[in-house]
């Protein structure tokens, strides 16, 4: 018996023009959650696909339980006990849970598939860990933490040793992340072995063992979590001093920019948006905080134009204005990078160039002719300013790494020239090196006098980036901190319905 | 300026290699071949296939623009039918002069276009099922309005569209240059263009780009309508004749030359540059079977296998380079 559960040696893996791995080693206890640190496009995820079976390896070696083994397929990764949580949920939303869990191998009866055995075991895996799920719901009327769990029990129910999750923290709230936690620790004390991805640090202490850091494809080393300050892991992660990490110069600003008053999506059923109001100041980054579903995305929704029917007032500089569509909110100089890039912001099949400058088409574009100069000059711009990394204008947006198709999102934004500019949670699935380069941008904008609203579930975040913090819950605005008072705690008591009404901040 | 016009043609034939390759086999093989070998490629010939193949690219021009949107226009074989019976109606019928005829044809198109365009953009409804209702309700019409028999016309002026000539060059010849140039600009050129592309590549983020995305759709499926009102006239001028059945599964070689082209159904790209030379296989390979006294019957089965095989080549050589 090996001392490792899984054991990756000198795994080397190249496409054109890029060595993705090189050399590689990664060794899994079992018991033990392990996580794997690195920018993005340092190799973690080709890492987890080479483990899968989604590629193959030039070079390296694979042992589990002390044995070579070659994982040739999806399959034979599934036969070792091998399963992968992706970051993007795989789950068929109109079927139900049981039939997801069962997919592909549903049990047979006489009478073709026996549904009723089906549920009945979907069920009892689910209530192993207290799930509160019904294995009859449809997965399109699950939450997207409770989507995760459901991906988690599918992937147990392969009978797996080797779990890897693919940032599952990314879009659920602080409460349900504790749950999936202390469900992991469930995992581990049975004696499976965990891999995890995340780009949130203060995750680590709370549910990792061990770390493993990868950057530019190579192996840098692997610590106890335990004993490593976050210091030393962010340099070994950036290879650099990141000590304008977390900074910001606040502003007292009383030209008020933008004042919105009772805005509502003027819904009866699933009513997110309820009598919104607020104000936004010149130069001035306002956070929106509350959980996942509190109504964030749903309110600026609203202000952008993009709810028909929606209700309120909206003053920009003191006039009132009326936003229809989002050509209106863009007219008075709002922009929205929106919160999912997937499936609301990229254009998949199209290059950086088109990604870049489909806002501004009308400054390169006229009378049948198109200025093709202006046009890359316009990309460059923006390439240079948010220093996306891509080899050239023309490469297809979707082979960018998540932070690098990031930043063509807010730069294709930000080549409108708002003077407000909505971020809904701009660093989502961003690594740190990614991270920093966003917030010193927002931190140039604000000098330069546009303000900011910043949706973010991630506190820290939002607690150092913030002049002003709304805090939401349940579609209504429950307070207002200004940022000497701002807290974890205070904004998770608003966040809530601690104190309804939001009494103490007004 | 002449620089970059060769710039642009030398990746016109880097982008469309393939499809450029079997076109020119087709061709050199029609030439070698003993029995087509005096009549395929003299100039005769040569515009009878590009009289024939016009209405299918002025479909295909449209059909480009709607398959990149990510949609589907079943509507436009039906659409021939009718505008011509309609359009020919109104010169035998209703005494008009054959110009007012040709406008009620390529009109009434117009007309189904805007109303396909107007329900897909201000519903829910799919382009599909849309269409396949617009699809039999232009077959209904023409079939009401002529009572199933062909409406003759033989005026000089009503064959001039299909049947006649500019210069040496066939009338619908010359519409159809005219028209495929009007379309790439348009794809190319203009920020519309642009848009047809974005909302076909991602319908909700063109929305957060402030795209007026039933605009668009309502323009290129009226586009599409008015290209088949534009083919069915031009078909029944050089049929001497509105039909019911003419436009018989036009739809279906025009989504051929489309996706021969190099156009993918998802939607977000491709190019009119590739659906010509889509066209012209699919005309060029009708022509051979019939200069090759191929039976008729087997043609059919010839025409799948081809763009089968066709799609299959263009569907590894792409794969190949997203690798």
């Amino acid at each position: 018996m090996s001392e490792y559960l899984l054991e990756m040696k000198n795994i080397c893996k190249s496409f054109p023009g890029v060595k993705a791995l090189q050399g590689v080693d990664f060794q899994l206890k079992a018991g033990e959650v392990h996580a794997l640190l690195g920018e993005n496009g340092a190799g973690k995820s080709t890492l987890i696909k080479v483990l899968g079976g989604i590629y193959h390896p030039e070079e390296g070696q694979i042992f589990i339980n002390g044995r070579e083994t070659a994982i040739t397929s999806v399959n034979r990764a599934r036969d070792n006990g091998i399963s992968i949580i992706h970051q993007e949920l795989v789950l068929v939303p109109h079927m139900t849970v049981a039939e997801n869990i069962f997919l592909g191998r549903e049990p047979v009866g006489k009478f073709g598939i026996n549904y009723v055995r089906m549920g009945r075991e979907a069920q009892k895996m689910l209530d192993t860990f207290d799930l509160g799920i019904s294995a009859e719901s449809l997965i399109a009327d699950l939450s997207i933490a409770q989507q995760q769990l459901v991906e988690i029990v599918k992937a147990i129910s392969f009978n797996c040793r080797i779990l890897v999750m693919d940032e599952p923290t990314s879009s659920i709230s602080d409460k349900e992340v504790e749950h999936l936690f202390e469900i992991m620790r469930d995992l581990v004390s049975k004696g499976v072995g965990i891999i995890y991805i995340s780009h949130k640090m203060s995750e680590l202490n709370i549910v990792c063992d061990r770390v493993s850091v990868l950057r530019d494809g190579m192996y840098v080393g692997t610590c106890v979590v335990s004993e490593t300050p976050r210091d030393i892991l962010i340099n070994m992660m950036v290879g650099r001093e990141l000590n304008r990490y977390y900074t910001r110069d606040h502003v007292k600003s009383s030209e008020v920019v933008l004042k919105c008053k009772n805005l509502d999506d003027a819904k009866k059923r699933l009513k997110r948006v309820d009598h919104v109001s607020f104000e936004v100041r010149k130069g001035e980054i306002v956070g929106f905080a509350g959980l996942v579903g509190a109504g964030r995305s749903e309110t600026m929704h609203c202000l952008f134009g993009l709810t028909r029917g929606s209700t309120g007032e909206v003053y920009i500089e003191g006039k009132r204005v009326q936003i229809n569509s989002a050509v209106d909110a863009m007219r008075h100089g709002i922009s929205l990078v929106p919160e999912d890039r997937k499936l609301e912001g990229l254009y998949h099949l199209q290059s950086v160039r088109f990604n870049s400058t489909i806002e501004v088409l009308h400054e390169f574009i006229s009378h049948l002719r198109v200025n093709e100069e202006r046009e890359a000059e316009i990309t460059q711009q923006f390439i240079d300013k948010m220093h996306t990394k891509t080899p050239s204008q023309y490469q297809t947006v979707t082979n960018l790494s998540g932070g690098n198709q990031q930043k063509v999102m807010i730069g294709r934004w930000l080549a409108t020239s708002p003077k407000l500019l909505i971020l809904d949670e701009p660093t989502r699935g961003v690594d740190v090196g990614a991270k920093a380069e966003i917030y010193e941008i927002m931190n140039e904008l604000t000098k330069q006098g546009v303000s900011i609203i910043m949706i973010s579930s991630e506190l820290p975040e939002i607690i150092n980036m913030a002049d002003r913090v709304y805090v939401m819950c349940e579609g209504k605005v429950t307070g207002c901190i200004d940022y000497e008072d701002l807290s974890q705690e205070a904004i998770m008591k608003l966040a809530t319905l601690e104190t309804v009404g939001g009494q103490n901040n007004g | 300026m002449v620089e970059r016009f060769g710039k642009s043609v030398k990746r016109y034939f880097k982008d469309n290699f393939g499809i450029l390759c079997a076109l020119g086999a087709m061709v050199l093989f029609l030439y070698i071949y003993p029995r087509t070998h005096a009549t395929f490629l003299t100039q005769t010939n040569i515009f009878n296939v590009l009289r024939q193949n016009a209405p299918n690219l002025l479909l295909s021009c449209g059909m480009t623009m709607v398959i990149i949107l990510g949609g589907i226009d079943l509507s436009v074989g039906s659409i021939i039918a009718m505008s011509g019976v309609l359009g020919a109606g109104a010169v035998v019928w209703g005494g008009a002069p054959e110009i007012v005829g040709i406008l009620v044809g390529v009109l009434s198109g117009l007309l189904f276009g805007l109303c396909n365009g107007f329900m897909i953009a201000m519903t829910q409804i799919p382009p599909f099922i849309v269409t396949l209702a617009s699809m039999n309700i232009a077959k209904g019409i023409a079939y009401v309005f002529s009572g199933g028999k062909p409406i003759r016309c033989m005026t000089d002026a009503w064959k001039f569209l299909g049947a006649g000539f500019v210069g040496p060059i066939p009338t619908p010849v010359v519409t159809m240059f005219v028209v495929f140039i009007i379309s790439v600009l348009f794809l190319n050129r203009t920020r519309l263009g642009r848009q047809i592309y974005a909302v076909g590549g991602n319908d909700t983020a063109a929305k957060f780009s402030g795209i007026n995305t039933a605009k668009v759709k309502f323009v290129v499926y009226s586009f599409s309508g008015l290209m088949a009102g534009l083919a069915g006239v031009t078909i029944a001028s050089r049929l001497y004749s509105g039909t019911c059945t003419s436009g018989d599964g036009a739809e279906m070689d025009a989504i051929a030359s489309v996706v021969v082209g190099g156009t993918s159904m998802s939607g977000g790209s491709g190019r009119l540059g590739g659906t010509l030379i889509g066209a012209l296989i699919i005309g060029i390979l009708t022509n051979g079977l019939n200069l090759m006294g191929v039976n008729s019957d087997w043609q059919y089965i010839i025409k799948g296998a081809v763009i089968l095989l066709a799609v299959y080549v263009d569907f590894l050589r792409s794969n190949k380079k997203a690798k």
